[in-house]
């Protein structure tokens, strides 16, 4: 076992899925001789030439939809965008291109592309470098949706998704770049598509993901001490989403909080919500409750603690459904 | 100061007027491949003119007619290499035709049978038809950049409108050309108007000149002329497959039909200008000169008549015979493995469907 950071897993599993797929490539904009501005692609271009790693002119749009030709023209191009809110001029490419090219050719061209996305806030950053955009690509049928919380899914689910025959939009929590977490070398890909259970309960499931994981399991350790058991679910993949563990969690635990940093209205919550409702009605105990970011821009960074989710704000969800 | 690149005087070989124009031999094609040239512009606009009225009798939905720029279509697709690869618009049926794609899968998409059209895009090296303006040349490009990393010395040719290079698409696609050296071709035909808004509302420069911002050949082409859209687009393609230089390809035709079928261009244009137009057609020009040059005779010209004649019938065949397929088939290729929860909307679709309980929108069968 190796003590890496999530950032230094992701650069694992892209060197480890590039040493074994020469036709795995990285591209973006400052990914070569810079390693990234989040340093997730560091050394690659020493190791593997700017044939491998190539730095791009700065368009987003560009990024994607050459990314898209790359992948049928047979190379595993995996994309970073820089920032969350630079994704957006990609969108068109992403929603119209890379998701519907296995649809609209009836499965004769496929799109093997990877867009990794640094994601979320609490990093005291500038405006446009802190949102939380899963619901969008969620919301786009044919693209799978990733988003690990610890270095050893980093690792493993970014090595998946490399070798996922379908676009993967790989969203990384930035706010935990730079936490430490056992990763096995070597280890191989985590399967996309299966919910972890990061912290066993018995009264209430708090259903999360990416940055927000952290946040849960520190109110459940808050509520530990309030008596209240409450079990961490850790969804990792929103796309395919794993209904089977999240109803089985609900059903032992009968309530339910959903947490995530992105917006209430219409975010990824609002799905799991329903699912919950459709899959384990009989079962649920209280109505289940939303943890979310307002429904506002994301704040200037001055008021983010304010913003976002905070282990008190979830404690207080839970008190309040298990006293329901 | 001017900055009209459009005054650059395009590449033409075909006499506009009185002129013989070149001899047999000037071209640089045999004799069989310059009448090939003529019978798939006649085969284009018998299919252009069969599908405009299959559309009018709602056997398709919608359809782009193509009137008018059979010579850039058709010339710029002759002179690709069967391993090269073209990413379309939505309006090249000619560079269809010229690929071997059956016609009636090429109008699958219009009959709203399936998206893209219902050809094998891989066989015939033709992307599916594209319809968000400009997105394909960024798809074109990538291919290309993948093409060279392979060191393939094959090419990638995209077809787009003067409309498209407004997108931001266009202008990320040629940097992105520019920057790597990708072996392709952005073949703009520029047919003077982007449904109801014309040239120079679209841009107050020039199309080809556009290129020199990005460090490539850009070159104006008597769209019109199929020798001189031919000549253009080989010499583009052999710079791209061999010296890694793209080039951006400035068509000038006009499109003497509607947008689309649901478009009334009478609202936006005036008869005069269509009729100047009219006096340039392709495909007369060039019998023309074929004649003249004593290429090909009268007989030619019946048999290819003939010949076209026939196809559009055959296509009138095949496109109204054209079926929806099974709705089970709209499951199967969103992704490579279906998920649980897309899998249980299958089950319910295909389950409401063998019940015919599927309805026909607001007009309920309990209602």
């Amino acid at each position: 076992m190796a003590e890496l950071t999530m950032a230094g897993a992701l650069n694992a599993a892209l060197r480890d899925a590039m040493r074994g797929d020469a036709r795995t490539i990285v591209l973006g904009e400052d990914v070569g001789r810079l390693g990234g501005v989040f340093r997730v692609t560091d050394g690659l271009l020493s190791e593997f030439g700017g044939e491998r790693v190539i730095d791009t002119p700065l368009a987003e749009g560009g990024i994607a939809g050459v990314s898209i030709g790359l992948a049928l023209a047979g190379w595993h191009p995996v994309a970073e965008m820089q920032f969350d809110a630079f994704s957006y001029p990609a969108l068109d490419q992403l929603i119209s291109h890379a998701a519907h090219y296995r649809f609209r050719t009836r499965g004769r061209m496929t799109v093997p592309l990877v867009v990794r996305i640094p994601y979320g806030g609490a990093i005291h950053a500038a405006e446009s470098h802190s949102d939380s955009p899963e619901a969008y690509y969620a919301h786009t049928a044919g693209l799978k949706v990733v988003v690990p919380s610890s270095p050893a899914d980093a690792y493993g689910l970014l090595r998946a998704a490399v070798a996922d025959p379908d676009p993967v939009i790989f969203l990384e929590p930035k706010s935990r770049y730079w936490t430490r977490g056992e990763v096995e070398p070597g280890a191989g890909a985590e399967p996309i598509g299966r919910a972890t259970i990061v912290r066993p309960g018995q009264d209430c499931t708090v259903v999360a993901y990416g940055a927000m994981i952290a946040r849960a399991l520190g109110a459940a350790e808050a509520a530990a001490k309030e008596g209240i058991s409450v079990e961490v679910l850790d969804l990792r993949s929103l796309v395919p989403l794993d209904l089977e563990a999240l109803a089985a969690s609900v059903r032992r635990t009968g309530h339910a909080v959903v947490v995530h940093e992105a917006q209430m209205t219409g975010g990824f919550g609002a799905e799991i919500v329903a699912r919950l409702v459709e899959d384990a009605f009989d079962y649920l105990e209280a109505p289940v409750a939303r943890v979310t970011g307002y429904d506002t821009p994301y704040p200037p960074s001055s008021l983010e603690d304010h913003w976002l989710p905070s282990a008190d704000r979830i404690l207080a969800a839970v008190e309040r459904v298990v006293a329901y | 100061m001017t900055v009209d690149g459009s005054t650059q005087e395009p590449l033409r070989i075909l006499p506009v007027g009185d002129d013989p124009g070149p001899t047999p031999a000037e071209t640089g094609l045999e004799g069989e491949r310059l009448r090939e040239l003529y019978r798939l512009m006649a085969f284009v606009r018998a299919a252009d003119a069969e599908a405009t009225a299959l559309q009018r009798q709602g056997e398709l939905a919608v359809y782009p007619p193509l009137l008018g720029q059979e010579a850039a279509q058709v010339g710029s697709a002759f002179a690709l290499d069967p391993d090269d690869w073209v990413f379309p618009g939505f309006r090249d049926m000619g560079p269809a035709l010229v690929r071997g794609i059956d016609l009636a899968e090429y109008l699958d998409f219009d009959r709203t049978i399936w998206h893209g059209g219902s050809y094998d895009p891989v066989a015939h090296r033709f992307a599916p038809q594209c319809v968000p303006v400009a997105s394909q040349i960024l798809h074109a490009v990538g291919y290309a950049i993948g093409t060279k990393l392979d060191r393939r010395p094959s090419a990638v040719l995209t077809y787009f409108g003067d409309g498209a290079t407004s997108e931001g698409a266009f202008h990320e696609g040629c940097n992105f050309a520019g920057v790597f050296g990708a072996p392709v071709v952005l073949f703009c035909q520029n047919n003077q108007w982007a449904i109801s808004v014309p040239l120079d509302h679209q841009t107050h420069g020039a199309i080809a000149g556009k290129a020199a911002a990005y460090g490539f050949p850009g070159v104006r082409v008597d769209g019109n002329d199929v020798l001189a859209v031919h000549r253009a687009t080989a010499e583009a393609l052999a710079r791209a497959r061999h010296e890694g230089v793209p080039t951006l390809i400035e068509a000038v035709t006009y499109r003497l039909g509607p947008h689309s079928t649901a478009d009334d261009p009478t609202r936006y244009r005036s008869a005069e200008e269509v009729a100047r137009w009219e006096a340039r057609d392709p495909i007369r020009r060039y019998r023309r000169w074929l004649g003249a040059a004593g290429v090909a005779g009268e007989a030619f010209f019946d048999a290819v008549e003939e010949a076209a004649r026939a196809l559009a019938e055959d296509l009138r065949g095949k496109v109204t015979a054209s079926r929806p397929h099974p709705v089970e088939d709209l499951f199967a290729w969103v992704y490579a493995e279906i998920p649980e929860s897309l899998a249980r909307q299958r089950d319910e679709a295909v389950r409401l469907a063998a019940e015919g309980a599927a309805g026909a929108g607001e007009g309920g069968r309990r209602g």
